[in-house]
């Protein structure tokens, strides 16, 4: 019954066709004619253009979301020139405004994921077939990111991720209207490599316990493949159910496995859960093989360090982004965020600005909100001053590249929000890699629903300029 | 403390639908065809409260299908499961595996969601009906969350686990022959069944599902089902045995569920093992009660309200609060937000919670005896008066 | 062999909890008759008690922050610390276990007021109504925790002195490896005590003796002139109490967030049909032995055996049980017998 929203399309075509007109006095507009094409939830001439926010409200989560959905409008708020624009400043190049975006009023509608793939595509199916929204944003957990971004594919809208860190993502399972500024597993293999060598030695045993989905299983092989190059020994490997609670039954055989350090792929809930009974059960205090036992977690953020108190004390992991960075954007952002909420933005509320920043300016660079060009013009984008350096978001896979931090959980905090220290920020460079290896990987999933791997068809699934917005109007 | 106070709670619903007769045979079929005319306009007559759009539509017909058979088990025999989710969950795997081996066409989905449904349902009814009363909803429950659980952990090949059984590029769909180049969609012999042409194919399919219970209802097996509702025991000690009847309406409700989870998976091609946790589970529970239990209609009534809230009153943020209150002074308006904020956006279930309670203590008969009480009195009050 | 002891620790642990919350269950639904959905969140409410007296003492004044010079912040500096210095801190790493001045009243207060206000006019309908009232009035309690503290969990650490782990190899004799947290040794001596209370209160009280009677054969103690009504009712706050002191304690083992009262619930209506409706002994029993069992089940060992046991184990012996044997391990002949 596609006629329904075919007659809405036409009208909202007409609109637009109208607003060609009115717009003559206004040539910016005009500098691509694609604009006026029909594509689902086309503005027209609208004042304003909706924005849609699905982050977790509920779930193991939620805190992230709530800090997500913080970020977002600040940057709402920022778009529209309110406030004092935090990295709108400091974004180059910029195209951005600061009245809207392309003149128009940015507002928002926001949803909760709760974590799960159905409620999330659930709540992002009514923003974007009730709200009308033309982007929409969020997301904590890879699981809800890849079964979002596959509707936003079918439905014609740009996704833009918030936190989400399997490799899947922007890999095997990336798709042609999802965009990924957040780092991913592989980055803080990379990352991380080089200091773990340096701080435990070539000759270690690793035991890994394991959220049981998509980012743990990704995230558990990447860090698998940096340590085994460093020639550590992978004891076990356990899968976890999400959400387990008391992991006092997976951390016990632990403590008699031989292995000297811990890896857990756990994040959020999860990880505060695990980590604080590891450190009960002694791990921490332990010597195995003659050595310190050791915990890494490879995904860290200061939200979980607070929940996670005092265990994260000397812990090594890795962090998209940290308030502390003295770059410009980092503070101008930190700096903006502080005097609307008096706390510092979290690593989830960083990249959620961005990205809403970020896909704002793609429009005003392409000169409409028509999908297609937007997604032009974010491809191959080079920018700098969002608190990373200089970042590229490539075309090839619409994952960003750029400086990636090894931190340590403070055991001196100077403030109360203190609780991370930077340990190196590793460059760009030695975290990119190429964009078809992640894509070839075997998935740790065995079995029957292993993609079969034909040559050439996995590349031009994402690859085929087909504006599905335009062909696929339901 | 008898085993058949379950079974025989006091019997609130025995009084809504009236026993097969041909006077009410005829008021049926009247109002079967409103109820057909209803659901396929329901995106007409929503669009004034912002439900018409083919995602929520879609959950209406869909869970009105759910709760429908879910009635058919606990309205007609008085047996309370906390499993359903159970068989919505394997009807959404078997339908999406249907879309990934063989066809993107929905009829096989549909089928193959329905047996897997049915034939969950009869081994674990098999099991689960040997008991009653709390232990069956006991059993019920256990044989949910196992399936949850290993749906989750071991069965992850089948299931992919958290992140969803999806479609792929590289699924055989050997009826289809191969793909182009995006994803393709479902269809109904060619013509896409996604968005409004998703609901009608479910509204169709929650209207054969409505027709279908009526039928059974008044049939002489929801006779017999009712009868074992009220008092079990007695039923045993004649001689009967109950358990065919009994299993039969948990199939036939397995069924239903199969049913509305390939429909899920129909209108959008994803299957989640959070679909079969025992909250799901709850939630049918929640939404029969609330539209009232043992009723035709009540239980799609439940199905629509809760669903309702879900999707709008979780949408509510504070933007649209203040919005909402504009009208009033500026103090009174803040004061309104604050108010009512802890009640919707992330606070919707706080809502649920409070009005099911509300339902339960006051209205066991659900929105639907609510309806009836208030069309008693009116008719009082007009034969008072004409009187 | 560590491993064992270690797993079968931690299924005392864990069985430590259920058995207090099945306990709980079980007196309700002897006293009362009455199936109660919202144990769980009495078991959750108590863990936010110990979160609450923690905020109590960490009540504080804001100062501000001169260390974050971004923006203006505050620091919050608690009065305890600010008036009593060093005795204050220690006062605050104590939060959890002083919580039981506040668990108990608030336990009790809240019981009583649930049997009162929702519970006795549910006495005479059917289980399926009380199932769904309480399981709707636990979805109320969650939610009014979730909007005061939030959806994420809140670390509650256990005091200082206790927070190490204990090396009970050493103690024993038996040599490295057998280290085990002291608060979970705790918490087990903490539910074994609480058990034990129970016990001897119904047991060797003219209460407790009322009670039992009461639950043999209401109506003859009633006929004696016995107001065996105010005695259930106090009985259910007792019963809140219990789950509310095992929630209190487990904080330290698992940081309390609003849900984690569901979670034990599904498992504890288990514990319960698998003890016995209506017995005590059954309801501690099965805890404890459910706990083991699901510990047992998640050794690395057994799941290279059978595949996902440790996600089933408690659900699967819970169907065998009432196959086999419908009135529980525990269950008097006839009650409940369905």
């Amino acid at each position: 019954m596609t006629i329904f929203d075919r007659t809405v399309n036409r009208r909202r075509l007409l609109q637009g066709g109208a607003a060609v007109t009115a717009g003559l006095a206004a040539p910016n507009l005009l500098i691509r004619g694609a604009w006026a094409e029909e594509f689902r939830n086309n503005p027209g001439n609208a004042k304003s253009v909706k924005f849609g926010f699905n982050v977790p409200q509920t779930g193991a989560y939620a805190d992230e979301g709530a800090d997500e959905l913080r970020a977002y409008q600040l940057a709402v708020k920022h778009l529209n020139g309110e406030g004092d624009g935090g990295m709108m400043n400091t974004l180059k190049p910029s195209s951005l405004k600061g009245n809207g975006v392309l003149g128009k009023k940015v507002e928002y509608v926001t949803g909760d994921t709760q974590t799960k793939s159905d409620a999330a595509r659930a709540s992002a199916k009514r923003m974007i077939e009730k709200d009308g929204v033309i982007m929409f944003s969020g997301g904590s957990s890879s699981g809800v990111a890849v079964a979002v971004q596959s509707l936003a594919q079918e439905m014609g809208v740009v996704f833009m991720c918030g936190l989400t860190h399997s490799n899947d993502t922007t890999g095997k399972d990336r798709k042609r209207y999802g965009f990924r500024h957040f780092f991913n597993a592989y980055m803080s293999g990379a990352a991380l490599g080089p200091v773990l060598k340096e701080e435990m030695g070539t000759d270690r045993k690793a035991y890994h316990l394991t959220a049981d989905y998509t980012w743990g299983w990704t995230q558990e092989e990447s860090i698998k493949n940096t340590t085994e190059g460093l020639g550590w020994q992978t004891v076990k490997a356990v899968r976890t159910p999400l959400g387990a609670g008391d992991f006092s039954q997976y951390i016990t055989p632990v403590l008699n496995s031989g292995a000297d350090v811990l890896i857990l792929n756990h994040y959020g809930k999860d990880m505060v859960n695990s980590l604080t009974q590891a450190v009960q059960f002694g791990l921490r205090d332990k010597q195995v093989n003659g050595k310190n036992f050791e915990i890494v977690v490879p995904l860290y953020s200061r939200l979980m360090a607070q929940g996670a108190g005092e265990n994260v004390n000397g812990i090594l992991g890795t962090t998209n982004w940290h308030w502390s960075l003295s770059d410009e954007g980092s503070q101008a952002f930190v700096k903006s965020f502080g005097q609307e909420y008096g706390f510092p933005p979290s690593q989830a509320a960083h990249t959620c600005y961005v990205q809403a920043l970020l896909y704002a300016n793609a429009c005003e660079m392409a000169g409409t909100f028509y999908p297609p060009e937007v997604i032009k013009a974010l491809e191959g984008f080079e920018f700098d001053g969002m608190g990373n350096g200089p970042t590229l978001y490539r075309a090839e896979d619409h994952q960003c590249f750029k400086k990636v931090l090894v931190v340590r959980g403070n055991d001196k905090p100077t403030n109360q929000f203190d609780l991370l220290k930077v340990v190196k920020e590793v460059p760009r460079e030695a975290v990119t890699y190429d964009h078809t290896t992640l894509r070839r990987r075997a998935r740790p999933l065995q079995g029957l629903s292993r993609p079969r791997r034909v040559p050439g068809r996995a590349v031009r699934s994402f690859g085929p300029a087909a504006p599905a917005g335009v062909r696929r109007t339901h | 403390m008898s085993t058949a106070t379950i079974g025989s709670p006091s019997d609130r619903s025995a009084r809504s639908p009236t026993i097969a007769g041909s006077a009410s045979n005829r008021a049926d079929h009247v109002k079967f065809l409103i109820f057909a005319a209803a659901v396929l306009t329901m995106p007409i007559w929503l669009s004034p409260v912002g439900a018409a759009y083919p995602d929520l539509v879609q959950k209406f017909a869909i869970y009105g299908i759910f709760a429908i058979g879910f009635n058919i088990l606990f309205g007609l025999t008085g047996y309370l499961s906390f499993g359903h989710a159970a068989f919505l969950g394997v009807g959404s795997y078997a339908a999406v595996w249907s879309f990934k081996l063989l066809t993107m066409n929905i009829v096989p989905a549909m089928l193959f969601g329905v047996l897997a449904g049915g034939v969950f349902a009869l081994l674990i009814g098999y099991v689960s009906l040997r008991r009653s009363g709390i232990y069956f909803s006991i059993l019920t429950l256990a044989f949910a969350q196992m399936s949850y659980n290993l749906a989750y952990s071991v069965l992850t090949p089948i299931t992919n686990g958290e992140t969803g059984l999806q479609l792929a590029h590289g699924d055989p769909r050997v009826l289809d022959g191969p793909a182009g180049a995006g994803l393709p969609s479902t269809n109904l012999f060619g013509v896409e069944t996604v968005g409004y042409s998703g609901f009608y194919v479910c509204a169709v399919a929650l209207i054969l599902a409505y027709y279908l219970a009526l039928r059974i209802t008044r049939s002489p097996f929801g006779m017999t089902l009712r009868a074992i509702k009220s008092n079990q025991n007695r039923m045993n000690y004649t001689g009967f045995n109950t358990r065919p009847y009994t299993l039969a309406a948990f199939v036939i409700s397995g069924m239903y569920a199969g049913l509305a989870g390939s429909l899920m998976a129909v209108v959008d091609p994803l299957a989640g093992a959070e679909r079969m946790q025992w909250t799901a589970s709850g939630e049918v529970v929640l939404m029969t009660i609330l539209g009232g239990s043992g009723t035709l209609l009540g239980p799609v009534l439940g199905a629509g309200i809760i669903k309702y809230f879900e999707n709008i009153f979780s949408a509510f943020n504070d933007q649209v609060l203040s919005r909402m209150f504009d009208f009033l002074p500026a103090g009174l308006g803040d004061l309104m937000v604050d108010l009512v904020q802890p009640f919707v956006g992330d606070g919707w279930h706080l809502t649920l919670g409070v009005l099911f309670m509300l339902i339960v203590i006051f209205l066991p008969g659900g929105v639907m005896e609510g309806v009836s009480r208030v069309a008693g009195r009116l008719r009082r009050v007009r034969s008072d008066r004409t009187g | 062999m560590d491993a064992v002891v270690l797993q079968a620790l931690n299924g005392l642990d864990k069985g430590g909890a259920y058995a207090l919350i099945a306990l709980g269950l079980t007196l309700i639904f002897g006293t009362l008759g009455v199936v109660n959905f919202a144990h769980g969140a009495l078991f959750m409410l108590g863990a936010f008690c110990a979160v609450t007296m923690q905020k109590l003492l960490t009540l504080s004044q804001k100062v501000e922050d001169t260390s974050v010079t971004f923006f203006k912040a505050y620091k919050e500096v608690p009065y305890l610390e600010i008036w009593f210095g060093d005795t204050g801190a220690a006062l605050i790493d104590f939060a959890v276990p002083l919580a039981i001045v506040l668990t108990i009243p608030v336990m009790l207060v809240v019981g009583l007021v649930m049997e009162r206000g929702l519970i006795q006019y549910f006495y005479k309908r059917s289980h399926a109504e009380q199932i769904l009232v309480t399981f709707g009035l636990a979805i109320v309690i969650q939610e009014i925790i979730k909007s005061a503290f939030g959806a994420n969990p809140i670390p509650t650490p256990a005091p200082e002195a206790v927070a190490g782990s204990a090396d009970i190899g050493a103690w024993l004799g038996v040599g490295q490896g057998l280290i085990y947290p002291y608060w979970r040794l705790i918490y087990l001596a903490f539910s074994l005590a609480i058990i034990a209370a129970v016990f001897a209160f119904l047991r060797f009280t003219t209460f407790g003796m009322v009670v039992r009677a009461g639950m043999q054969d209401r109506e003859t103690v009633g006929l004696l002139g016995i107001d065996v009504q105010r005695r259930f009712t106090i009985v259910f706050g007792i019963a809140a109490v219990v789950a509310g002191l095992a929630g209190m304690m487990y904080t330290p083992i698992l940081p309390p967030d609003y849900h984690m009262g569901m979670d034990f619930l599904v498992l504890s209506f288990v514990v319960v049909v698998v003890g016995g409706m209506g017995s005590l002994e059954g309801a501690v029993l099965a805890g404890f032995l459910l706990g083991i069992l699901q510990s047992f089940a998640s050794m690395n060992e057994v799941k290279a055996i059978i595949p996902g046991i440790d996600q089933i184990i408690v659900y699967l012996v819970a169907v065998v049980v009432l196959q086999v044997r419908p009135r529980g391990l525990f269950g008097r002949r006839g009650v409940m017998e369905g």
